[in-house]
């Protein structure tokens, strides 16, 4: 609860229209996009500066009050839901492009600006920022850094991580620090940078974020590879990578889900076939000339039933469009969509789609699978219905198999979307006992007082380890 | 102030009735925030965003908070353009839902008496009769002929009136005369080999107020070769009841509207109005729960098609069409754009004619903020939101704006008078717009 006196101390920092407590607005940030949750918070405040942040925080922590910072709201770990009250902090009005430093390639960034934005910005100037989550037209840097979001570009440039140069943050007790710089080279000390990004706001507070840009690739090739047999498409997969080819993009979606995208976006995409591949190269025009026609050959000879080329940038672009509209299209199905994160190495590809069909048999539920099937990272998505409790618990049980298999098979229960509260009870399955121990003391040591988003990444309590094969 | 006792009767409705699977379908996802021109005029609000109000009405229907004033002013400052609707990709009918909750909160909530009486005559007085609309419309024209108008200008008695309504008021058109206004004809013969057999829905204010355009429509569908029946049965599409809470008196409306066109043996029913268009192709979800009429309205519905729908498709852009070299953009209508999914057809149309060089502008398909009635009720965001829109027609540099909805011409008509442009710039509905090309070419031919 926030008390009348402290009320005014935070009107004081921002202004009565940046500090907002009625039930409507309260209740509009009281869930994300992530499905089944919901918390109302005492109050949501707006920031618009480094130093009313540092206030606010300053004052949260001496009160114990907790801090939840919100971007757009579209992660799908709950990792935004105020579940223990206090306050949202909104970066919406701190969204500025601060800086386009076309010397060192690097782009200096308020949190709240939204990924779309600086995208196209940085693309006005020739340059490139390959981080592209599906949801960049929405989602916020700040967001980005904060789940470590990877997208269509993954492959071979790796998620936002690879691209952070710097940071200025609050830390929970108001100090404002900054981390590394314009540099290619920095060994001073620990990688703060690192370890903020990821880090689901439980840490500190970012306020701006400096952001390295590539060249444009000169040119890009788009096409799509038909199948009739699942497991040939996963299998394709590792082939393209064991033959030393690193496609940009390598995008898989089964059938159910070509049968919704193509319901929303309709441009003609195959709805008869078990699963396609989507795969781009860019670079020189001779290196995508000869690696496009090397993966050709590589789906033809791993059975694709055809493979299409993309005639224009406009049909290519629909085609990463319907993609990237993959999982709120399958919302279409049934009133409640639970998506999963699991990830593999990208040789386990075939046995992890393999495994995620026999696990839908076994427990009875409908999966569709789409994901970065090139980084290995898959999303099998359940359609359901939440009011059907029965079934809910055949789900939560198929998902448990899921991430078992996953880390049995050496990969994690999260490949870009976080742990936050979704995943936390999970967490243990992957880092060990000792492993949760060591990053706890770590937010112990930032944020004695727990005020950072709390709740999130640790469970109070961890799900028993499920043997697969029972 | 709603009441304690209005509250719960308002929840209780919402319960009964909002679609819960519809609400259940919006996964949160938010990919429709960047459409939505509230969300974005309100600093990124998420109240204002279409996933906030949809989060609201499904927290009232599952009880976690009351329907409160701030609830209702979430709802209130919608322009229900359905900009949000098209790119959702979980295809929630958002229109659907906003319209349920509007009509549940004005049924069960006492208006203030002057509201009460202003409602009462707006929609149960005056829309659904043609010949009550005509009576006003030509008070509008003696107070534009007698003089008066240049008098009440003069003497400076609109300062009395908010802005926008000042405004307003300077835009309306040149109205006809009675005479004019009541010999509509209701039968029309093709000017070429006939192709089509059509209906006109001439609606109340395009028939009134925007005469003219409904005949320049009439002539256009003539010289495409469509021969033309007008049901003197017709009236107001309820579009406007539908939107503010009036759902009974819209279907009522929608009712006779069916029975007037039901039986014309025709292959399309044309409007040139995208509000209008929208609500009619709507109107199998209005009678959704009427077993007698709901067969009836699909029939209808399946008919329906704007006027530069059909004259794509005659060809009529194949025509030689020409006039005086103008720089034109197009302002989409939302309810066209994003309803009936007719926004190529108006830009073939517009690229076809000669002398006009068409250039389309920054965020064309979003909203100018007329929305039926909005812009004189919640003046304050539509008037942003048209400061805005008239940046982007200022950037494309057009010397002429052409619109396909009445309450958008006028709205663009206002966003001229507002910067003081009048004479440099135009707003012109489609119709007159082709017309003026049709005529500029038949005059080169004579
Ligand atoms: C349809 C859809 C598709 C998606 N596709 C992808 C995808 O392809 N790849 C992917 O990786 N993710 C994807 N996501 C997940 C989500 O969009 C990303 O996690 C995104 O980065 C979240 O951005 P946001 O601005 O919405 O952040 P939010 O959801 O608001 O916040 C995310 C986390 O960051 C924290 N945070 C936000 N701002 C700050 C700050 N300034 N300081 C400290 N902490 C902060 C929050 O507390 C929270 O823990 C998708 C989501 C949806 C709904
Ligand atoms: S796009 Fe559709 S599903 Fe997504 S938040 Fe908006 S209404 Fe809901
Ligand atoms: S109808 Fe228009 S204003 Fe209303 S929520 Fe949808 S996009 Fe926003």
């Amino acid at each position: 609860m926030i008390s009348e006196r402290l009320k005014k101390q935070f009107i004081h920092i921002v202004g009565s229209e940046n500090y907002l407590d009625s039930k409507a607005e309260k209740l509009v940030y009281s869930y994300d996009a992530t499905p089944n949750y919901q918390a109302m918070p005492d109050a949501i405040i707006v920031p618009r500066n480094t130093e009313e942040v540092s206030q606010i925080v300053r004052l949260c922590n001496e009160h114990k009050i907790p801090l939840v910072p919100r971007g757009s709201g579209t992660n799908l770990c709950a990792g935004t839901c105020p579940t223990e009250g206090g306050i949202v902090l909104l970066f919406t009005r701190m969204n500025k492009l601060l800086e386009l430093d076309e010397e060192n390639l690097t782009a200096t960034v308020q949190p709240g600006l939204v990924t779309l934005d600086m995208i196209q910005a940085v693309e006005a100037k020739g340059l490139f920022y390959p981080p592209d989550p599906s949801s960049m037209k929405i989602s916020t840097i700040g967001g980005n850094i904060n789940e470590n979001s990877g997208g269509l570009r993954g492959l071979k440039y790796g998620v936002t991580r690879d691209y952070v140069l710097a940071l200025e943050a609050v830390m929970p007790n108001g100090d404002v620090i900054r981390t590394g710089g314009k540099l290619a080279k920095d060994v001073a000390g620990y990688d703060l940078t690192r370890l903020f990004v990821g880090s689901e706001g439980t840490l500190c507070i970012i306020t701006e974020a400096t952001l390295k840009l590539v060249p444009m690739p000169e040119t890009k090739q788009t096409m799509l590879a038909l199948y009739q047999d699942i497991e040939a498409a996963a299998k394709t997969v590792s082939t393209i990578i064991s033959n030393k080819i690193i496609p940009a993009t390598l995008e898989f979606l089964d059938q159910p889900t070509l049968e919704v995208v193509e319901d929303f976006a309709k441009i003609g995409l195959p709805t008869d076939v078990q699963a396609v591949l989507l795969i781009e190269q860019d670079g020189p025009l001779e290196v995508v000339a000869r690696d496009m026609q090397k993966i050709q050959e590589i789906c033809l000879a791993e059975r694709a039933v055809s493979v299409q080329v993309a005639q224009s940038e406009l049909e290519a672009e629909a085609l990463r469009t319907a993609r990237r509209s993959a999982l709120s299209a399958l919302a279409r199905l049934k009133p409640t969509t639970i998506l999963e994160d699991a990830t593999v190495p990208r040789s386990e590809v075939a046995a992890m789609v393999k495994a995620i069909n026999e696990i839908a048999i076994k427990h009875q539920v409908k999966i569709c699978t789409f994901g970065h099937a090139g980084d290995g990272n898959l999303h099998p998505t359940v359609a359901t219905d939440a009011r059907d409790h029965e079934e809910m618990e055949r789900v939560e049980a198929a998902f448990e198999d899921i991430f078992a298999k996953a880390i049995e098979l050496g990969g994690t229960i999260t490949g870009e979307h976080g742990v936050g509260m979704m995943k936390a009870p999970y967490l243990e399955w992957k880092l060990g006992a000792e492993g949760i121990a060591a990053m706890k003391a770590i937010k112990l040591a930032f944020d004695p007082n727990n005020i950072m988003n709390p709740g999130k990444v640790f469970a109070k309590e961890s799900r028993k380890r499920v043997v697969v094969s029972r | 102030m709603t009441s304690v006792k209005e509250k719960q009767v308002i929840q209780d409705e919402f319960k009964k009735r909002m679609d819960e699977d519809e609400l259940l379908n919006c996964m949160r996802c938010g990919f429709c925030l960047p459409s939505c021109p509230t969300y974005i005029e309100s600093g990124f609000k998420e109240s204002h965003s279409p996933r906030g109000r949809i989060a609201l009405m499904k927290a009232v229907v599952d009880g976690v908070i009351e329907p409160d004033e701030d609830v209702e002013r979430t709802l209130d400052l919608c322009l229900g353009c359905r900009a949000c609707e098209p790119v959702c990709p979980s295809g929630v009918k958002y229109g659907h839902l906003l319209e349920e909750a509007r009509d549940i909160i004005n049924q069960n909530k006492k208006h203030s008496l002057p509201v009460r009486v202003l409602r009462q005559t707006v929609f149960e007085g005056l829309f659904p009769y043609q010949n009550r609309m005509r009576v006003l419309t030509n008070l509008l024209g003696i107070y534009q002929r007698s003089g008066l108008q240049s008098a009440v200008h003069h003497s400076g008695l609109l300062r009395l009136l908010p802005d926008s309504m000042t405004s307003m008021e300077r835009v309306l058109p040149k109205v006809p005369t009675m005479k004019e206004m009541k010999n509509r004809p209701t039968h029309l013969p093709a000017l070429q080999a006939q192709k089509k057999r059509v209906a006109f829905f001439s609606g109340c204010l395009m028939d009134t107020m925007f005469l003219k355009t409904n005949d320049a429509t009439i002539k256009l569908l003539q010289h495409a070769g469509c021969e033309i029946v007008i049901p003197k049965e017709q009236n107001c599409c309820g579009a406007l009841h539908g939107h503010s809470g009036e759902k009974n008196m819209g279907k009522e409306l929608a009712k006779r509207n069916i029975a007037a066109f039901e039986d014309l043996e025709v292959d399309y029913i044309i409007t040139n109005a995208g509000g209008c268009g929208a609500f009619l192709v709507d109107y199998d979800h209005l009678l959704k729960d009427d077993p007698e009429w709901f067969m009836r309205a699909v029939a209808f519905k399946e008919k329906i098609k704007d006027m530069s729908a059909v004259l794509v498709e005659l060809k009529f852009h194949e025509k030689d069409l020409s006039v005086q070299p103008q720089r034109v953009t197009y302002q989409d209508s939302c309810h066209l754009r994003n309803v009936q999914g007719t926004f190529l057809q108006p830009r073939v149309l517009l690229q076809a004619v000669a002398g006009a060089d068409f250039y389309e502008m920054k965020d064309a398909d979003r909203c100018c903020g007329s929305a039926g009635i909005y812009n004189i009720v919640e003046s304050g965001m539509s008037m942003q939101i048209l400061d805005h829109k008239m940046e982007k027609v200022a950037e494309s540099m057009a010397t002429t704006i052409v619109t396909a909805n009445p309450g958008c011409l006028l709205q663009m008509k206002l966003g001229i008078e507002r910067e003081g442009l009048s004479g440099v710039l135009r707003a012109i509905h489609i119709a007159d717009f082709l017309l003026e090309g049709l005529e500029g070419q038949l005059e080169g031919s004579k």
